[in-house]
């Protein structure tokens, strides 16, 4: 624990921790509320990243549709409130149990196909959900829904930010937690086995598909909850949650940060609006107006990422890539 | 005579118009090695597919320890006592040479669904394998990764990790595939010293290793079985001689 | 029964685009194998491009003569600078940095065409309408896409099953280490299929502006439906391509049309409208889901 503080990674991934779970003090001692808000997304989305890499980084399963259980997890919550069931202790499970029958399901059906079929078939079972969303008029359709935040009565308040914001560094440890277990389990060696060679696999008397279908579950039911908290974090879902830019700017999130390692997904997340927020006003400061534009830089910058930096931000750090 | 430890009985797999496999019909026995030569294009990787279960025959049966397993998926198979090495080195690069086996023992251990104990610490899987590795001398090798090994110890790595589930029968795809002589030799001693327990189906190309090795051999052409038996036997076999020996005469 | 044969044929007129949409994508995946997202934005330049154009020449069929070769030329550029480095990579490096290349064209034609969207009015000559049969009118502009998609369509036909091109694209498809062998200018045919494509996104892009809008992202959602087609008819197959076209054309637009009927039996009218369009997407998406089910490399696609 202490060895590892002496390489420039493990400084910066402790520092990183520290900072982020003392967040709401800071933002609060220097009055930047609105950090707070980026700083919750940021874990949120740490957590759909971190559910996507069991998959995408262990697994080598590109899954071009996680985003869908952004609105999964969100829709459950949101038309349970809409029907006045707003106690997290029936919403948070219902949602989970949705999102992790609907991986299941999904996962059941599009393990059987391989490369490009699986990008585009998971990528079609998240547009379906998409539309079915917006086909929803009585929740909002395109226009989604404003809902109340989910109630712990007695417990903890979700409107309260700070409260909200430490629920969801929780969930984000949570995940971590069991994150680390799993990459390094018997489970975790047969997924990781199966990226690199899964007719090997299966040669060696291992069911591929079980076991693949399981992370796949897993991967959602986790990608789940962070729907449910991003439902609670803007107090509103909508089929935008899921649309299928948001499921590339998951695997963007993951590969900008690391594939198959614990804490990528993490930097990733971090890096990623870390960009979004400072390339505007950056571009501004080039010449007014130009800030507007911030993506025409990021999008070339995700080529290169693609062409050069294979391992990510956590391979810059000095990880050797596995 | 005994019941053979697997057989094919009239196995058939047509793509297209292309019979890749003509009704053939072999047998090993318990503890013995048989060869499968034959010229390239004679079927011999779509037949090692139907007995592992990578391709579905057309028609035919395949039996194995008494079972019919014509229809059985991969890993069935496998924890009946069929295992395989690979023609094309197919060893997990990025782990070491010691997990790469520990994960064949792990196979053999009971479902996988272990999500949060660490397997690196577990020496129930990592005990067999070191056994393993130590069986086909690669015990010095295993902290590297896989993806570092030499060639020769790569296939050796790819025996071991065949060996680890205990199986009565080895599935050989070309084990000898792009080894020196040094190499070869040592192998072709590894898998006689390991003759009598194991049973062998062995494709190879290496002649000097079949006829060495072998109790039988069965040669395929064009996906027909034309000819099965000793080693003597086929070297006399006008048939063969013909289908083959005009190739590179290597059945000198 | 008019009202149906009319909703065909705009079911055959959105498959035909589709089909060069998905052309082109099918055949840079089967011969490249690259899996190449920013094949909309090349619908999207395509629209704009010829907006432009238009507008400069005061002429529809001029406009769209000039703005072709100036999407070839930009395929061409957008082959030698990005795609050329991703034909060895994996395909989640391709996703990765073809998605790259949608936020950047997206940008740039906010940067030099404004955020607001562009409209190109359907050409004169072709503003009104042909008796299809006696008695039945459909608008000349859909009909005009009906026969250049048809033409381009049996061009591409003839091009890959007649000519050495084709010869060596359909070789690729299938064995992409044979075309190396034959001796071939791999990189300046790969050029050539990219460039290709790109015409053939542009062209449908640009036809389907005067019926739809100029607008950001307008490559974004039909490419996916381009994706889906391409998936169901197998990757690499022209054949396929062209049939799930068809197929998702007529879902989709028969859909749209008749759903709405068929659900007010069973919900309100206003519920009907809204419903109908998601359901009919929604269905597009199953139609997908169940072949790949039943045939994991789609119609005419290879077996594995």
């Amino acid at each position: 624990m202490i060895a590892a503080l002496r390489t420039p990674r493990g400084l910066l991934t402790a520092l990183i921790l520290l900072v982020l779970a003392v967040l709401p003090l800071l933002t609060q001692a220097f009055d930047q509320r609105y950090l707070l808000s980026v700083g919750t997304r940021i874990v949120i989305w740490s957590i759909a990243a971190v559910s996507l890499n069991m998959i995408l980084g262990y697994g080598g399963l590109v899954s071009f549709g996680h985003a869908v259980f952004f609105g999964i997890g969100g829709y459950a919550v949101g038309i349970l409130s809409a029907h006045g069931v707003s106690s997290g202790w029936i919403q948070w499970p219902v949602a989970l149990a949705v999102a992790t029958l609907w991986a299941a399901l999904i996962g059941a059906l599009s393990l059987r196909t391989r490369g490009l079929y699986f990008i585009m078939i998971t990528l079609a079972f998240a547009q379906l959900v998409y539309y079915v969303g917006g086909g929803l008029e009585a929740y909002g359709g395109d226009d989604g829904l404003n809902i109340s935040r989910s109630r712990f009565s007695g417990l903890i308040d979700l409107r309260d930010k700070p409260s909200f914001y430490w629920l969801c560094f929780a969930a984000l440890c949570g995940t971590l937690w069991f994150c680390g277990r799993f990459a390094n389990s018997r489970f975790g060696y047969v997924i990781r086995g199966a990226k690199s060679n899964d007719l090997r696999m299966m040669a060696l008397g291992f069911p591929v598909f079980r076991y693949r279908l399981a992370a796949f579950t897993i991967s959602g039911a986790f990608g789940g909850l962070a729907g449910i908290l991003l439902a609670n974090e803007g107090a509103y879902v909508s089929p935008a949650m899921m649309s299928w830019v948001k499921s590339g700017d998951l695997i963007v999130i993951v590969v900008l940060g690391g594939m198959g390692t614990l804490l990528g997904p993490l930097f990733g997340a971090i890096a990623f609006f870390a960009l979004e927020e400072s390339l505007p006003p950056l571009l501004d400061l080039l010449r007014k107006g130009w800030g507007e534009y911030w993506q025409i830089v990021f999008g070339p910058l995700l080529v290169l990422i693609a062409l050069y930096a294979r391992g990510g931000i956590d391979s810059l750090l000095g990880r050797r890539a596995p | 005579m005994t019941v053979p430890l697997l057989s094919t009985d009239r196995l058939v797999k047509r793509y297209g118009g292309l019979l890749a496999t003509d009704n053939v019909s072999i047998d090993v026995a318990s503890g013995e090695i048989h060869a499968l030569i034959g010229p390239n294009g004679a079927g011999k990787t779509t037949l090692v597919g139907q007995l592992t279960g990578n391709v579905a025959p057309d028609s035919g049966t395949i039996r194995f320890a008494g079972q019919d397993i014509t229809r059985l998926p991969t890993h069935r198979r496998v924890h009946l006592g069929l295992a395989r090495s690979f023609q094309i080195t197919s060893v997990l690069g990025e782990f070491t040479a010691l997990e790469n086996v520990a994960l064949a023992v792990q196979a053999h251990a009971g479902h996988s669904f272990r999500f949060l104990r660490d397997v690196r610490g577990d020496e129930s899987l990592r005990g067999p394998a070191r056994h393993c590795l130590e069986e086909v001398g690669l015990d010095a090798r295993a902290g590297m990764p896989a993806s570092a090994l030499s060639h020769g110890e790569q296939r050796q790595l790819e025996i071991a990790m065949a060996l680890a589930g205990d199986p009565s029968l080895l599935l050989l795809d070309e084990p000898m595939a792009g080894m020196g002589v040094e190499e070869s030799q040592r192998m072709i001693a590894f898998l006689r010293a390991l003759k009598g327990r194991r049973a062998m189906l062995l494709i190879e190309h290496d002649m000097d290793a079949v006829f060495q090795l072998a109790d039988r051999i069965t040669v395929l052409v064009y996906g027909r079985a034309i000819a099965s038996g000793t080693p003597a036997e086929i070297r006399a076999d006008e048939a063969v001689r013909r289908a083959y020996l005009g190739d590179d005469g290597m059945v000198a | 029964m008019d009202y149906l044969l009319l909703q065909m044929l705009n079911g055959v007129q959105l498959g035909l685009l589709m089909f060069l949409l998905a052309a082109g994508l099918t055949l840079t995946f089967g011969i490249m194998d690259l899996v190449n997202l920013a094949h909309g934005s090349l619908y999207m330049m395509g629209a704009y491009i010829a907006w432009t154009t238009i507008g400069w020449t005061d002429s529809f069929v001029l406009g769209a003569l000039l703005a072709l070769p100036v999407i070839f030329l930009l395929g061409l550029v957008v082959e030698a600078v990005v795609a050329r480095r991703l034909y060895v990579r994996n395909h989640l490096d391709q996703v990765l940095a073809t998605f790259g290349l949608i936020l950047f064209f997206n940008e740039l034609v906010r940067v030099i065409w404004g955020p607001a969207g562009k409209s190109i009015a359907v050409p004169t000559f072709l503003n009104h309408t042909v008796e299809i049969l006696p008695g039945v009118p459909y608008p000349a502009y859909r009909f005009a896409i009906i026969v250049v998609g048809a033409v381009v369509a049996v061009l591409l036909a003839w091009l890959v099953a007649r000519t050495r091109i084709g010869m060596l694209i359909r070789a690729g498809a299938s064995n992409r280490r044979m075309i190396g062998a034959l001796g071939v200018n791999i990189e300046l045919l790969f050029s050539l299929v990219f460039g290709l494509g790109a015409v053939f996104a542009g062209l449908a892009g640009l036809m389907a502006a005067p019926i739809t809008s100029v607008k950001i992202g307008m490559g974004d959602d039909i490419l996916i439906l381009a994706f889906v087609i391409i998936v169901i008819g197998g990757i690499g197959s022209i054949k396929g391509a062209f049939i799930a076209a068809m197929v998702v054309g007529q879902i989709d637009i028969v859909g749209r049309a008749f759903l709405p009927d068929l659900l007010k039996t069973f919900l309100s009218a206003s519920a009907a409208s809204s419903a109908a369009p998601a359901i009919s997407q929604v269905l597009v998406y199953i139609v997908m889901a169940g072949v790949l089910v039943w045939r994991p490399t789609g119609l005419f696609g290879q077996r594995q």
